[in-house]
C-alpha cells in the first residue's frame, strides 16, 4: 500500500514518536543503568552486575530502571556501567561487578551523595564537578563515525536509532534516487573495509548497470580472522545502521533481495538482526513499498558455517548455493553474475555502515576525514600486550605509534614493543622501528603487511616471531580450502618446517626454501587466502630472521615461548622456606622439597605450562625461565627424604 | 523413508543405533519436512539438525541426501567441510577454548592441555559419561579478554591455567547441588 506521504514524512511521524520515547528515558524522574551487554561486556560478567543491580535496588527499595546496551569498544573496562543518576550528567563506571554494583546504588542512588570516584571513567557531558571522557586520549583522539552510537543505545529496540536520526538517511536516499545515493559514494571514495580496499561505489556501478530483473546485495559478516572483532560488535551493538546501509546499497543498486552472512560462532549477533529485521519491517522501514516509496526490500540472515575462506567473495556465494565454500575463478565478477547468475554485490559490514553517515553528511564531509587515497575511518580491535585493549575508530592516516602508543596507552607491565602483527593470518608482522608507517590501505601493503579487516595484535618480548609466523601458517593451512595445490600442499610444507624450527629441529638451509615456496604459493593460488597466507612467514623472515637463527643455531628461542626449547627451575636463593605456592598449582606434580624446605622442579615431569610462574608470590619471583635447557644452573639440589630431614 | 535405511542396513549396523539416536532420526524425519528440496538448503537443514540435537547422526546425513535429492558424497562433503558440524553427540557441557591470535599469544595451547589432562580427553572427543567434550575454536571475538573458554553457553575471560580446575569444579558443583535438590524436591512429595 503506498502511502500519498514522502518517505521523510513518514519517517518523521515514527522519529518523533522514537525520541519522545527516548527523551522520556533521558529525563527519567527516577536513575537509569545502563549495562554493556554484547557478547564482551556478557563474557566479563554483565549479568551479573545486572542481578546484583536488581537484588540491591530491591533489598534498598530504590525504584531504577536497567536498560540494556551495546558496546563501547572499551573493553579493559568491562563490564561497563552508565548511570544517569537525575542531578548528575550520565556517569561511565568501569568493571564493575556485583559487589561494584551494590556499593553504586547503596552510596550513590541511595543518598546521591558519593558518586564513587573510585570507580568512574568520566562523565558523558561536559560537567565541572567531572573529569569528561573527553581528558581521556582514548576518547579524545579517536573519530567515531561508524561506531558514534554503539554501547549508547540498545540494539533491540529500534526506536533508540530512531531517537538519534536512524534511518534518515534512507529516507532521503528514496526521496533522491538510487542514482544520487551511487554518486555520493562514488564521490566519497568509500574503499571496502573487508580489507582489499576495492572503492564500494564502482562495485555498485557494475551492478547497476547490468540490465536484470532480479539482483541480490550481501552483507559479509563471515568475520573469520582470529583476532578481529569489530563486524561482531557492529552487528551487536548498532543493528539498524547495518540495515540501513545494506539498504540504501540496495536501493543504489536496484536490488530488491539482500541477505546477512553472519558467522555462526557469533549467536548473539544473528539473534540480534534477526530481531532487527522483524522491527524495521513493522515500521516499514525495509520489506515491501518502504516508507511508502515504491522500493521494496527483503532481507534475510544466512549462517555461515565456520569456514575462513568463505570470507572470500566467490566462496561465499558457493556456500550460499549449498556447496563446499570454493573460491571461483574471476571474471565473471559477483557484481556481474553472483548467486545463481544474478548481479550481486558483496560488502562488509564496516562498509555498509560507513554508508548512512556520508548520504547524511555528503561526500565532501567524508573525504575531509582520513587521507587523499583512503578517505574515512579506520575501525581496530587492538589487543594483546597493551594497557587499554578494544575497539578503536581512528582517521585513515594516523601512524601506527599513535594508535597503539598514544591511543591504546602503549605496553604493558613496562616491557619492549617487539611487532604488530596487523590484518590477521594475510597480513604480517612488523617491528617497532616501522611504528611510523601510516595506517591506510596502500602504505601497509608496501611494509609487507594489510589492512585486512583491522585486527592488530600488539606484541610484547615475550612473543616469538617464528611462533607466531608457524601459528598463522597452522591456520590457513587448516583453512585452506584444498582447490589450489600450491596453498592446499605449499601451506602444508611451510607448517612443517616452521614447526621443525620451533621444535629445535630446523636447519639453516630451510630459511631459503621458507622463501622459495612462499612466492611459489602467492603465485599458484587462485584467492587472497593463499596469495596472502605466506605474508606472516616472508615479514617475520624479513624482521626478524635472527629469531630463525636463534632457534637453529643455537637450539634457542629468544622469547622463552617454544616449548620444547625452554626449561623452568627455581632459584633456590629468593625461594621462601616452607611456602607451597607452587606445589599446589602444578597440574603435573613437578614440584617437589629440597633438603633445605626449598622447592625444585623434576624436569622429566614438567610440562612448562608456566603456572609457578604466575602463582609464585612476586615478593619472592623466584621462578625462571631458560632457553636452551641446558642453562639450567646446578644448584646442588636434593630431595627432601628422612634422611635429611633428620639431619 | 526411516524404516528403508534401516532396513538396507546389516546386522551390525542396525544394532549401533540405539534408542537415543533412533529417536533423533525419528525427529528429523519431520524437521526436514518444513524445508524445501532446494539444494541451497542444504546447509540450513545441517544446521538445525545440528542445533536441535548437538551433531549430525550418520544416517540422519542420507535422509538430508534424499530430502535435496543429492548424494550422500556431496552432503558428507559439505559436512566435514565446515567446521562448524560435528559427528558424534557433544557432553552435557561443551568446552570450546577459543586458539584466535591473542589467546594463542597468551597461552591458549596451555588451557587445552591442561583441560585435556583433567578430563582425560583429548580434542575433538567427548568422556564416556557424555559429560564433557572438548574443542578448539579458531576466534570467538573476545581478544580483549584473552584467553577465553566457552563452557556451554558462557564466555569465560582472561582463564589462567589454574582456573581450569576451578572451570571444572564449578560445574561439578552445579550438577551437585542439582541433584540434591532433586532429592529434596521427591523427598517433599
Amino acid at each position: 500500500m503506498k502511502s500519498p506521504n514522502s518517505p521523510k514524512e513518514h519517517l518523521m511521524v515514527q522519529a518523533e514518536r522514537a525520541q519522545g520515547r527516548v527523551k522520556e528515558l533521558k529525563e527519567s524522574p527516577i536513575p537509569v543503568i545502563y549495562v554493556g551487554c554484547a557478547t564482551c561486556g556478557l563474557a566479563a560478567g554483565a549479568l551479573e552486575t545486572i542481578a546484583g543491580f536488581e537484588t540491591v535496588l530491591k533489598e534498598n527499595g530504590i525504584e531504577a530502571r536497567i536498560e540494556k546496551v551495546g558496546c563501547l569498544g572499551h573493553c579493559y573496562a568491562e563490564p561497563l556501567v552508565i548511570i544517569q543518576n537525575p542531578g548528575f550528567p550520565p556517569l561511565l563506571y568501569q568493571k564493575i561487578g556485583a559487589g561494584e554494583a551494590g556499593i553504586l546504588v547503596r552510596s550513590f542512588l541511595k543518598d546521591g551523595s558519593d558518586p564513587c570516584y573510585e570507580y568512574l571513567i568520566g562523565s558523558l557531558e561536559a560537567d565541572e564537578n567531572f573529569p569528561t571522557l573527553m581528558d581521556y586520549p582514548r576518547y579524545l583522539y579517536e573519530n567515531r563515525v561508524v561506531m558514534e552510537h554503539c554501547g549508547l543505545i540498545d540494539p533491540e529496540d529500534i526506536d533508540s536509532f530512531l531517537a538519534v536520526g536512524g534511518y534518515s538517511s534512507l529516507a532521503q536516499g528514496l526521496e533522491k534516487g538510487g542514482a544520487w545515493v551511487l554518486d555520493e559514494v562514488m564521490a566519497a571514495n568509500l574503499r571496502g573495509r573487508g580489507g582489499a580496499g576495492f572503492p564500494a561505489g564502482r562495485k555498485w556501478k557494475i551492478a547497476r548497470g547490468i540490465e536484470k530483473s532480479s539482483k541480490l546485495v550481501i552483507c559479509n559478516g563471515d568475520e573469520g580472522d582470529p583476532g578481529a572483532y569489530m563486524d561482531r560488535t557492529l552487528l551487536e551493538s548498532n543493528p539498524h545502521q547495518v540495515l540501513e546501509g545494506l539498504a540504501l546499497a540496495a536501493l543504489a543498486v536496484g536490488a530488491e533481495r539482500a541477505l546477512l552472512y553472519i558467522r555462526a560462532e557469533y549467536p548473539l549477533a544473528v539473534k540480534i538482526m534477526e530481531r532487527a529485521i522483524v522491527e524495521a519491517q513493522e515500521k516499514n522501514l525495509l520489506g515491501a513499498d518502504i516508507m511508502g516509496s515504491d522500493f521494496s526490500l527483503e532481507v534475510s540472515v544466512f549462517q555461515g558455517s565456520g569456514a575462513f575462506v568463505c570470507g572470500e567473495e566467490t566462496a561465499l556465494i558457493e556456500s550460499l548455493a549449498g556447496n563446499r565454500g570454493m573460491p571461483q575463478p574471476r571474471p565473471p565478477y559477483p557484481a556481474v553474475a553472483g548467486l545463481n547468475g544474478l548481479p550481486t554485490v558483496i560488502n562488509n559490514v564496516k562498509t555498509l555502515s560507513t554508508v548512512p553517515s556520508i548520504i547524511r553528511n555528503g561526500h565532501q564531509w567524508f573525504r575531509s576525514i582520513g587521507t587523499e587515497e583512503s578517505p574515512g575511518t579506520a575501525i581496530f580491535s587492538v589487543v594483546g600486550e597493551v594497557e587499554y585493549p578494544g575497539l578503536v575508530e581512528v582517521p585513515m592516516g594516523v601512524t601506527l605509534e599513535h594508535l597503539v602508543v598514544d591511543i591504546c596507552g602503549g605496553i604493558k607491565d613496562g616491557k619492549e614493543l617487539k611487532a604488530v602483527q596487523i590484518g590477521g593470518p594475510s597480513g604480517g608482522c612488523l617491528p617497532a622501528s616501522l611504528m611510523d608507517t601510516i595506517i591506510d590501505f596502500d602504505s601497509l601493503k608496501k611494509v609487507g603487511a594489510m589492512m585486512g579487516s583491522g585486527g592488530l595484535v600488539v606484541m610484547n618480548e615475550d612473543t616469538c616471531m617464528v611462533e607466531v609466523a608457524r601459528y598463522f601458517t597452522d591456520f590457513t593451512q587448516g583453512e585452506s580450502c584444498g582447490k589450489c595445490t600450491f596453498c592446499r600442499i605449499g601451506t602444508r610444507h611451510l607448517r612443517e618446517i616452521l614447526k621443525s624450527i620451533t621444535v629445535g629441529e630446523g636447519r639453516m638451509e630451510e630459511l631459503a626454501d621458507l622463501e622459495e615456496l612462499s612466492q611459489a604459493i602467492i603465485k599458484g593460488s587462485l584467492c587472497s587466502l593463499g596469495k596472502t597466507a605466506p605474508n606472516p612467514v616472508l615479514t617475520t623472515l624479513r624482521f626478524f630472521r635472527d629469531e630463525y637463527v636463534a632457534h637453529i643455531e643455537e637450539k634457542r628461542c629468544p622469547a622463552k615461548m617454544c616449548r620444547p626449547l625452554i626449561a623452568f627451575y627455581i632459584d633456590l636463593e629468593p625461594c621462601a622456606r616452607g611456602c607451597d605456592a607452587c606445589v599446589a598449582c602444578c597440574p603435573t606434580d613437578a614440584i617437589f622439597t629440597t633438603s633445605n624446605r626449598k622447592k625444585a622442579i623434576d624436569q622429566e615431569k614438567c610440562v612448562k605450562c608456566g603456572e609457578c610462574v604466575y602463582v609464585c608470590p612476586p615478593e619472592y619471583d623466584a621462578v625462571r625461565r631458560v632457553s636452551p635447557p641446558e642453562m639450567i644452573p646446578d644448584q646442588g639440589v636434593e630431595p627432601l627424604t628422612e634422611k635429611n630431614e633428620s639431619e | 523413508m526411516l524404516d528403508q535405511l534401516l532396513a538396507a542396513l546389516n546386522e551390525t549396523e542396525r544394532a549401533a543405533v540405539d534408542e537415543e539416536e533412533y529417536n533423533i532420526l525419528r525427529a528429523v524425519v519431520d524437521e526436514l519436512l518444513t524445508f524445501s528440496r532446494d539444494i541451497s538448503q542444504l546447509i540450513p537443514i545441517l544446521q538445525e539438525i545440528q542445533g536441535k540435537h548437538g551433531y549430525l547422526p550418520r544416517l540422519a546425513l542420507d535422509m538430508v541426501a534424499d530430502h535435496v535429492q543429492t548424494t550422500i558424497s556431496k552432503v558428507y562433503g559439505i559436512a566435514t567441510f565446515y567446521n562448524q558440524f560435528r559427528f558424534n553427540p557433544p557432553g552435557r557441557n561443551p568446552i570450546k577454548v577459543c586458539l584466535g591470535t591473542a589467546c594463542h599469544v597468551k597461552g591458549g595451547e596451555i588451557l587445552l592441555e591442561n583441560f585435556e589432562r583433567r578430563l582425560q580427553i583429548k580434542e575433538g572427543e567427548t568422556s564416556d559419561d557424555r559429560e564433557y567434550s572438548l574443542e578448539r575454536v579458531a576466534c570467538i571475538g573476545c581478544c580483549a579478554l584473552a584467553p577465553a573458554v566457552v563452557v556451554g553457553e558462557k564466555v569465560e575471560a582472561y582463564v589462567t591455567p589454574s582456573k581450569v580446575e576451578g572451570v571444572i569444579t564449578e560445574i561439578e558443583v552445579r550438577k551437585e547441588m542439582a541433584a540434591r535438590e532433586q532429592v529434596r524436591n521427591e523427598e517433599s512429595q
